[in-house]
C-alpha cells in the first residue's frame, strides 16, 4: 500500500459506513498505541468502519474479521489511507 | 516427588528413555476470547481453585487433569495478545511463564489456545510463546465454527512452520480433546527446536506481520463473519431497539432477581431456620446449644439466606456474557458511564452490585485501567444490595404508613423503598465524579471493547461458573460472619454470674452500646440501636437479628413485635435517619476483605470506610436536625 498517496490519510472517523482503509499511523500515547495494538490496531491493519452504534458513538470497526467499538475521541487519532476497496460484499 | 506407578495401573505403556520427561505442570495461554478457559475447565472438570497472585490483582485459576493417570496440574494465565509486558495480566503471564512468579510452579509445558476463526491475528502470540522453548501445543479451537463458516487451514503445514504439534478442537463441543491429553500424558524433549520465528519477538507489529505471512502460507481461509451475529447486531445495536432492548433486558433481571429471588430466600430462610431448630433439638439444653444454634447457626444463616439472589444473578449475568450481549451492554451502556468519567465495562460490576457488592467487586477485573477499576471498585457498595433489604422492609413497615401517593400504582411504602434506591445510585455517581476528578484522575485511556460473535450458552460453562461464585461467596462470608457471630454471642453472655448469662443491661454488649452511645445521639438513635449498628459492621442484615435479640431480651418491650417495639423506642426522625445510615454506611466486612484482596492493599478498603461512614454520619445528621425541627 506504500505506493498509495499518502495525502489520502484521513482520520478514522471520517471513513464512511461499511468503507475500508488501510491504518497508516496513530497519533495517541505509546501506552495507548499498545493498547490498540492489541486488538490488531498496527500500522498496515485493514480496517472498515462496520457499524454506528446506538448513540453515535462509540463506533464499530471490523478489524481482521474481529468486530471492535471504539470512541470517536480516540478513533479520530487513528490515521488511515483509504484503500479504496468497495465495501465489504453483502452476504445473502 | 517419586511415587511409583500403583500395580494396578495397566503396564502396558512401553516406557521411554529418561531424557524425556513427563508434563508435570502445563500452563494455558491464550487471547482473550479464544475460549482457553472453557477448555481449561473441560479438562480439569471441577478439580480447579482459585487464588491470587501474590503482589497483583489477577486471578489465579490452578486445576489438576480429570482423568487416570498421574497428576498434571494446569495453570490457567489470564487472556493476553502478547507477551510484551504492558499490562498487570500480561507480566503475570510472563512470570508464570518464565518461572519467576513466586507461588507458582515453573511449567514444563505450554498449551497455547489460539481462536481458529481469527487465526491470522491470534497466531502473532505463536511466536514468543514458542520461542520460550518449551513443549508446546498449539490448540486451535472453534474448529466447529470455523468449519461452518466455511474457512479451513493447512493444519499440518502450520505444524511444520512452527515446529509443534497442532491440535484442532472445539472446547465446546468437546471434540478434539482427545489429543490434547494424549499430549499432556506423552514425555517430552524438555527444549524444543527453534523454528522459522520473527528476529525480534517483543515487538509486536513485527510478530503481527510474521503471523500474517505465516497465515499466507498455511492457506488460511478466513470463515465468512456470522450471519446471525450480523443480523443479531442489526436489532441490538439497533438506534432504537437497542436501548430499549437494553432496558429491557436490565429490568427483566432486576424483576427476576427480585420477584423471583426473594420469595426462594424468604423459603431459603425458613428451611436454614427449621433445619437448625430440628438439630438444636439433639443438643442439650444450655450455653453450647445457645452458642452453636443462637449464635453460630443464626449468624451464619443470615448470609446464606442471600445465595439465592446471588445465583440467579449471576445465572443470568452468565446467560448474557456467554451470549455475547454484556459485550453490546457495554457498548450502550458506555455513553451514559462516561458522563460520570467511567466507560461501559464498569456498568456490569454494578449491575451486579444490586445483589451483592463482593461479587461485583470481583466482576471489576475486566476494567483494565487501574484507576478507574479502583473508582469502580469503590462506588459499587452505594448501589442498593440485598443486604440492605431486610432492614429497609423492618423499618419501612414500621414507621411508615401504608398510603397510597399515586393511586394504586405507588404507595408510600414502595415511594420509600424506591427514593433509598435512588438515593444509593446518585451516592455512586457523585462519588465517581469526585474521585474521577480527583485522586483518581487519569488521562482518558481508549475504549476498546471487542464485540465476540453471538454463541449459545451452555448449561456446563453456566454451572460451572455457578459452583465457582458459590464457592467464593460462601467462603468469603462465611469465615467472617462465622467469627463475628462468635463474638456478638460471647458479649451478649458475658460477664457471667454463678454460671448464667447476665440480663441485658449487665451484659457486655450493653457496656459497649452504651459507651457509643453520645456518639449516635445526635442521629436519634439510642444505644440498642448503637449495638444494632454495630453487629450490623458484620453484614448490614444482621442488625434485624441482632434487634430482634436485644427487644427479645428486654422485659419492658419482650411481648411486642418487633416493629411495634421500635415504633416505642425510635422517633420518626430517627428512623428515616436510621434508613439513610444504612443507604450509606459502609457496614459489610465481606465487602472489605473483597477489595483489601482485589486491590491488594489495606488503603482502598480504609478509604472507603471511612468516606462511606463518615458520609452516612454526616447525613444522618442532617436529616434527623431537619425532620426534628419540621416535627416541632
Amino acid at each position: 500500500m506504500e505506493t498509495g498517496m499518502p495525502e489520502l490519510c484521513v482520520a478514522l472517523t471520517d471513513l464512511g459506513l461499511g468503507e475500508a482503509g488501510t491504518v497508516d499511523h496513530i497519533s495517541l500515547p505509546l501506552a495507548d498505541q499498545q493498547l490498540l495494538m492489541r486488538v490488531g490496531l498496527v500500522p498496515g491493519a485493514q480496517v472498515r468502519f462496520s457499524r454506528r452504534a446506538p448513540m453515535g458513538d462509540p463506533s464499530v470497526y471490523s478489524i481482521d474479521g474481529t468486530e471492535i467499538a471504539l470512541r470517536a475521541e480516540t478513533a479520530r487519532h487513528i490515521l488511515v489511507s483509504r484503500a479504496g476497496l468497495p465495501p465489504a460484499p453483502e452476504l445473502p | 516427588m517419586s511415587t511409583e506407578v500403583p500395580a494396578s495401573a495397566p503396564a502396558a505403556e512401553e516406557s521411554t528413555v529418561s531424557v524425556r520427561h513427563p508434563i508435570r505442570t502445563v500452563a494455558l495461554i491464550g487471547p482473550p476470547n479464544s475460549g482457553k478457559s472453557t477448555l481449561f475447565n473441560r479438562l480439569t472438570r471441577l478439580r480447579q481453585r482459585i487464588g491470587n497472585y501474590p503482589g497483583v490483582t489477577v486471578e489465579q485459576r490452578v486445576g489438576t487433569l480429570a482423568g487416570r493417570g498421574e497428576e498434571i496440574r494446569l495453570i490457567d494465565l489470564p487472556g493476553v495478545y502478547s507477551l510484551t509486558p504492558y499490562s498487570e495480566d500480561e507480566r503475570v503471564a510472563v512470570d508464570v511463564l518464565t518461572g519467576r512468579m513466586q507461588g507458582a510452579p515453573r511449567p514444563n509445558a505450554v498449551l497455547l489456545v489460539l481462536d481458529a476463526t481469527h487465526l491470522s491475528r491470534h497466531l502473532a502470540l505463536a511466536a514468543p510463546v514458542i520461542a520460550l522453548g518449551l513443549p508446546a501445543l498449539v490448540v486451535l479451537n472453534m474448529a466447529d465454527l470455523l468449519a461452518q463458516g466455511g474457512g479451513s487451514l493447512n493444519v499440518l503445514q502450520l505444524a511444520e512452520e512452527l515446529g509443534t504439534p497442532v491440535a484442532l478442537v472445539s472446547a465446546t463441543q468437546e471434540t478434539g480433546l482427545d489429543a490434547v491429553e494424549r499430549f499432556l500424558r506423552e514425555d517430552h524433549d524438555p527444549k524444543q527446536p527453534s523454528p522459522a520465528l520473527p528476529p525480534v519477538l517483543q515487538d509486536f507489529p513485527q510478530c503481527r506481520k510474521w503471523a500474517r505471512q505465516l497465515g499466507r502460507r498455511i492457506d488460511f481461509r478466513q470463515p465468512i463473519p456470522s450471519v446471525w451475529t450480523r443480523r443479531l447486531d442489526d436489532i441490538f445495536l439497533h438506534k432504537v431497539w437497542g436501548p430499549l432492548i437494553f432496558v429491557i433486558v436490565v429490568g427483566a433481571v432486576f424483576q427476576t432477581v427480585f420477584g423471583l429471588g426473594q420469595p426462594m430466600s424468604t423459603a431459603f430462610q425458613d428451611l436454614l431456620a427449621g433445619l437448625g431448630h430440628y438439630v438444636s433439638r439433639f443438643v442439650p439444653a444450655g450455653l453450647l446449644r445457645s452458642l452453636l444454634f443462637d449464635g453460630l447457626w443464626k449468624g451464619v444463616s443470615s448470609v446464606l439466606v442471600f445465595l439465592p439472589q446471588i445465583l440467579l444473578l449471576f445465572f443470568f449475568i452468565g446467560l448474557l456474557e456467554d451470549s455475547g450481549y454484556l459485550a453490546r451492554a457495554a457498548l450502550i451502556a458506555d455513553r451514559t458511564m462516561r458522563s460520570v468519567g467511567l466507560n461501559g465495562k464498569a456498568f456490569i460490576p454494578l449491575l451486579s452490585a444490586y445483589a451483592c457488592a463482593v461479587p461485583a467487586i470481583m466482576a471489576t477485573r475486566t476494567i483494565e485501567n487501574k484507576r478507574d477499576r479502583i473508582a469502580t471498585i469503590l462506588i459499587a457498595p452505594f448501589m442498593t444490595c440485598s443486604a440492605r433489604l431486610p432492614v429497609y422492609t423492618l423499618l419501612i413497615a414500621a414507621f411508615i404508613p401504608d398510603r397510597p401517593v399515586i393511586g394504586v400504582l405507588l404507595s408510600a411504602r414502595a415511594c420509600v423503598m424506591l427514593s433509598l434506591y435512588v438515593l444509593g445510585f446518585l451516592a455512586a455517581i457523585a462519588t465517581a465524579k469526585i474521585l474521577k476528578s480527583s485522586i483518581l484522575k487519569s488521562t482518558a485511556a481508549p475504549f476498546v471493547l471487542e464485540l465476540p460473535d453471538y454463541r449459545r450458552p451452555t448449561w456446563h460453562s453456566i454451572g460451572l461458573r455457578l459452583v465457582d461464585r458459590s464457592r467464593v461467596f460462601l467462603r468469603q462470608a462465611g469465615t467472617v460472619i462465622l467469627s463475628v457471630s462468635l463474638c456478638v454471642w460471647v458479649l451478649t453472655h458475658f460477664p457471667m454470674h454463678h454460671g448464667r448469662a447476665p440480663g441485658l443491661e449487665q451484659s457486655a454488649i450493653a457496656h459497649l452500646g452504651h459507651a457509643i452511645e453520645p456518639v449516635i445521639r445526635p442521629l436519634g438513635f439510642n444505644w440498642k440501636i448503637g449495638v444494632g449498628l454495630l453487629s450490623s459492621v458484620i453484614a448490614r442484615e444482621v442488625m434485624v437479628g441482632s434487634l430482634g435479640t436485644i427487644y427479645g431480651v428486654d422485659p419492658a418491650t419482650q411481648s411486642m413485635t418487633l416493629q411495634s417495639a421500635l415504633r416505642q423506642d425510635l422517633a420518626l426522625p430517627g428512623a428515616i435517619a436510621l434508613l439513610v445510615f444504612f443507604a450509606f454506611a459502609m457496614q459489610c466486612t465481606s465487602t472489605l476483605a473483597v477489595v483489601r484482596r482485589e486491590t491488594n492493599s489495606w488503603k482502598w478498603p480504609l478509604v472507603q470506610f471511612v468516606y462511606m461512614t463518615a458520609l452516612a454520619y454526616a447525613s444522618s445528621f442532617g436529616v434527623n436536625v431537619l425532620l426534628s425541627r419540621l416535627s416541632n
